[in-house]
């Protein structure tokens, strides 16, 4: 038995680094710095590691050479998930660009909010370790911030030392829209966060109301969603007054019709403080279970995130044609190569059509697929790099155990080598 | 495997040739003496009459790394103006002003270029910049790193460090992030901006720190020499982009005393405030400056007319010129209390008054400074203009009625406030071979490149005469990558992969435990997480790491 410390982490998106970790031969215990969301990730037991055919045990070679055939015959493939470390994503983008697919990670619908935005008008962010100097006013729109992350406010906000602040429980913690679900947010001088409820479908209103007061413009109304308009206006003065102020979102809590536009209306109010002569950045959350990852690889690539295809020859983005769900819905894909290596609930979608998986090991499947291929999880089976949500530090993941699961890297590359070869 | 090249001429000013008629040997991947007769060639290349040089070397292109990678996800449209279909041999990518890495490996190979250095390496983003560079193929690579906002270095300066703990953090951090040279942006002035400054003059000091720019340059600029880290400290100014930043880049000069220093980007530094627009060119000055001072090296990031995205680690400079934004959007980030980023997308034009002076600015640099080996030849990717336009650069500087006649077409108010007309110079061959290749090999300390001597690798392009320079450099004949043919008349025909550059200059190990201490009570990560170990940059199979002596120093 071992013990590991300094364990990054790839499932709960903020990068914590300060885990310690018992290992067992394949079973691991997290014995430091845990927490809800990475516990049970890390500690999943080990389940099946030999690859299947319809159900059947077969060796990795046989498997691997069942989904070349499969992808060789293919005539509009789909890489759905996508959610896989650095390394995974280079060989799942050079077997797509080979077989022309559609590649889709599963954190799209969340992140195209983000996207449509961002390539619309930009943005003005910052990273943790800004927040955790700097931020004296945090603004939480629309998300329950500690259920996401639950440690974000222990290593970020209520850190004993920031260089910038004398006193980092004096922050000012503001949540407009859902409320904090436990409380984290309460400063350790027992400081409650201020909360400002509305529902998420009024969130489009409230933000543009915001984003007038911000810009000075005159506003009849006295409540809008449910919030005083005269609170909004408090939050305006906090902004506009703050050292450092950060405004925090979640694309994927921003769950309906075209959240892209209070996105917009967010990081513009963000800018609008900047413009009146107050630092103020945005903060989107992410990075889960590869999404940043994909996003990232594909990227520098391709020149586009995560949702586009191959099927020209030649890199095409369309962030509503290229949607993984659309295309299987439609009846327009005839192979779906399902790569997921972190979570073993992150199923395919139910679909007619032959399936590869290349799943954690214990992935629950609805319906046995044709090819099931159990690949290591990064940062738990073999070593790899993740992005964090902010976008810019990439995690260099550990391995912690000798499970002698192949990673997604190797099984994609020797599929890829198995269809040049015939 | 025996190569020869029958009958070349030859430009190779690492070893003093001009232009001479010259059989070269290629075995196992580097050049050999002429072996003896009953050696038996494998391949031989009759390129009688045909120009040889050493492969190109870009000392500054933003090819890698987190805000170039922003950069290409801000401008979709961009690239659905330049897709690129994969071949048997060749990945798909998108190109233009911020390519794919994949076609950035193959364009620049099937431009003659061997290496390309990424300017401005964030330590806390490196290892994206190595990833990145990582799946750029063909080409050597190497980063430096950005110093000069980060917290920890103004935190010692504050507290009087002596000059000694100040070298040994350089040290570790140019190890730590795997670089082969240290640069600063804006001194001071990204973390500046984290205090709402708007703007910081050489001599203002950080509102928080009390250090100014000037304190900055004269501190990295020793560390970089005492350390014995060949490349200087490669310096992008203060107030880019401001007209009358002319003094401040003399003053830079000046600032320094006599330590070597790289200016990069000198164009958008070299403006000063006369004339009707309250806008003019200072290159005569800078020129002036570069020649009377040894020290300095530049290179000129000159701009082209068309769209591009201007990516830079200055994001207070860019944040104060994202009103120019076209299409109008625009990305700005603080990052982790290290640096900072800014992409504006940007379209220059030849009928704006402004951009048509940077053009004939930038050109009025290149034609003024004298000295050949201190000047090198850029577009700071893809800030200026996208690499691709070298050959188009290449031929206005060595076609002086082709610049005429360029120049003829521009905003007729900027013809009047440039001198650009009346300078005849015409750079020659070997001047050429000079800025992209010995030069650029030698300031950024490269053991075996730039050059075509015995023993070097064989990085080599050749290129068929031609009289529309244009023409001659836009598609080389051959080129070879240590020794194989990786391009063919401008098309690549093997994929290789290069190796990574790096220096590791020694330093006092103690300075680790502080910066452990830092790490824990601010930063964001273990610090031992922090570090990339060489690993990283292997474990992909393809890539490598080649270590470069420092000064003074033990590989």
């Amino acid at each position: 038995m071992t013990e590991i410390t300094d364990v990054p982490s790839p499932f709960c998106g903020i990068g914590t680094d300060d885990l310690a970790i018992q290992v067992d031969g394949n079973s691991l215990k997290v014995t430091q710095n845990g927490c809800s969301v990475n516990t049970p990730a890390f500690e999943q037991p080990l389940a099946e590691t030999r690859p299947k055919i319809n159900g059947k045990e077969v060796s990795l070679d046989d498997a691997i050479s069942k989904a070349a055939d499969l992808l060789r015959d293919a005539n509009q493939p789909v890489f759905g998930g996508c959610a896989t470390d650095v390394n995974g994503m280079r060989s799942l983008m050079a077997l797509a660009d080979r077989n022309g697919a559609v590649v889709d990670n599963i954190g799209f619908n969340a992140a195209k909010r983000n996207f449509l935005a961002m390539q619309d008008s930009g943005w003005m962010n910052t990273t943790l370790a800004e927040i955790k100097n700097r931020c004296d006013v945090l603004v939480v729109i629309g998300v329950d911030l500690e259920a996401f992350a639950p440690r974000f406010f222990e290593r970020y906000i209520w850190n004993e030392d920031a260089m910038f602040l004398d006193d980092t429980s004096s922050r000012s913690i503001i949540y407009l829209g859902k409320a904090p679900s436990g409380k984290a947010s309460t400063s350790p001088k027992r400081k409650k966060a201020k909360v400002y409820e509305c529902a998420d479908q009024d969130l489009p209103e409230v933000m543009s109301v915001l984003r007038a007061l911000v810009k000075g413009k005159p506003v009849a109304a006295e409540q809008v969603g449910g919030v005083a308009v005269k609170d909004l206006q408090k939050i305006t003065e906090q902004l506009t007054k703050a050292k450092y102020g950060v405004v925090v979102w979640g694309a994927g809590a921003l769950d309906f019709a075209h959240a892209e536009l209070t996105v917009q209306a967010l990081c513009e109010i963000v800018k609008d403080v900047n413009e009146l002569g107050t630092r103020c950045s945005g903060f989107p959350l992410g990075g889960k279970e590869g999404d940043q990852t994909a996003n990232q690889v594909c990227g520098w690539q391709t020149g586009y995130p995560a949702r586009m295809r191959f099927s020209s020859g030649f890199p095409e983005y369309d962030p509503f044609l290229y949607d993984s769900q659309r295309i299987l819905g439609n009846g327009e894909a005839d192979v779906l190569l399902w790569v997921h290596a972190f979570n073993s609930d992150s199923h395919p979608p139910k679909t007619d059509i032959p399936v590869i998986v290349l799943g954690r090991s214990g992935m629950k499947l609805d319906n046995e697929p044709d090819v099931f291929i159990p690949v290591g999880t990064p940062g738990i089976d073999h070593a790899g790099h993740a992005y964090r949500l902010d976008n810019v530090v990439a995690i260099r993941l550990k391995k912690l155990r000798d499970s002698g699961l192949p990673s997604t890297f190797e099984v994609l590359a020797a599929i890829e080598q198995a269809l040049q070869e015939k | 495997m025996l190569t020869k090249l029958t009958g070349g001429i030859v430009y190779d000013p690492a070893n003093g040739v001009n232009g001479k008629q010259k059989d070269i040997f290629i075995k196992d991947g580097r050049i050999i003496k002429k072996p003896g007769k009953d050696a038996r060639i494998d391949k031989e290349y009759n390129i009688k009459g045909k120009v040889v040089m050493a492969g190109a070397i870009d000392l500054h292109t933003h090819i890698g790394g987190g805000k170039g990678n922003i950069a290409r996800m801000l401008m979709p449209e961009n690239h659905r103006i330049d897709p690129v279909a994969h071949t048997d041999l060749t990945r798909a990518g998108c190109g233009h002003a911020m390519p794919s890495t994949f076609l950035t490996g193959y364009r620049y190979a099937e431009m003659g270029y061997t290496a390309a250095f990424e300017p401005a390496v964030l330590p806390i983003n490196a290892r994206q910049a190595h990833m990145e560079m990582g799946d750029v193929p063909i080409l050597d690579k190497g980063g430096y790193v950005l110093m000069g906002s980060d917290d920890y270095l103004l935190r010692m300066m504050t507290a009087n460090k002596d000059q000694q703990a100040i070298n040994d953090y350089v040290a570790w951090t140019i190890r730590a992030a795997q670089g082969v040279g240290i640069k600063v942006v804006n001194a001071g002035g990204i973390n500046a901006f984290k205090f709402n400054q708007r703007k910081l003059d050489l001599d203002e000091k950080n509102s928080y720190y009390n250090v100014t720019p000037r304190d900055i340059l004269k501190t990295l600029a020793t560390a970089v020499k005492e350390l014995g880290i060949k490349h200087p400290l490669h310096v992008h100014g203060s107030n880019l982009g401001v007209p009358g930043n002319i003094e401040t880049t003399l003053n830079s000069i000046e600032g320094v005393e006599g330590l070597p220093m790289h200016l990069t980007h000198v164009q958008f530094h070299s403006y000063g405030t006369e004339g009707d627009f309250k806008f003019s060119s200072g290159a005569a000055q800078i020129a002036e400056a570069v020649n009377k001072n040894n020290n300095i090296s530049l290179d000129v990031g000159q701009i082209m007319f068309g769209q591009t995205v201007t990516a830079s680690g200055d994001n207070m400079r860019q944040y104060a010129n994202h009103g120019f934004a076209s299409p109008n959007k625009w990305v700005c980030m603080d990052i982790e209390c290290d640096a900072g980023c800014g992409l504006v997308p940007f379209k220059y034009r030849d009928q704006n008054f402004v951009n048509a002076l940077q053009w004939a600015i930038g050109l009025e640099i290149f034609l003024l400074v004298d000295d050949p080996w201190r000047i090198f030849l850029t577009t700071d990717h893809p800030n200026g203009a996208p690499f691709t336009s070298y050959p188009h650069l290449i031929r206005l500087l060595m076609d002086k009625s082709f610049r005429n006649d360029m120049l003829a077409t521009l905003h007729p108010e900027a013809q009047k406030m440039t001198t650009l007309a009346s300078i005849d110079r015409e750079y020659s061959l070997e001047e050429i071979a000079i800025l992209t290749r010995a030069g650029a090999a030698k300031i950024t300390g490269l053991v075996g490149r730039g050059g075509l001597a015995d023993g070097d690798f064989a990085d080599i392009t050749v290129y068929t005469e031609n009289k529309d320079r244009e023409k001659m450099f836009a598609k080389p004949v051959y080129v070879f990558k240590d020794g194989e043919m990786v391009a063919k008349h401008g098309k690549i025909v093997k994929v290789t992969w290069g190796t990574t550059h790096v220096v590791r200059p020694e330093y006092d190990k103690s300075v680790e435990k502080d910066l452990e201490k830092y790490f824990n009570r601010y930063m964001t990560m273990k610090v031992g997480n922090f570090t990339i170990s060489d690993d990283e940059l292997t474990e992909d199979g393809r890539g490598s790491i080649t270590v470069h002596p420092t000064v003074g120093g033990k590989v």
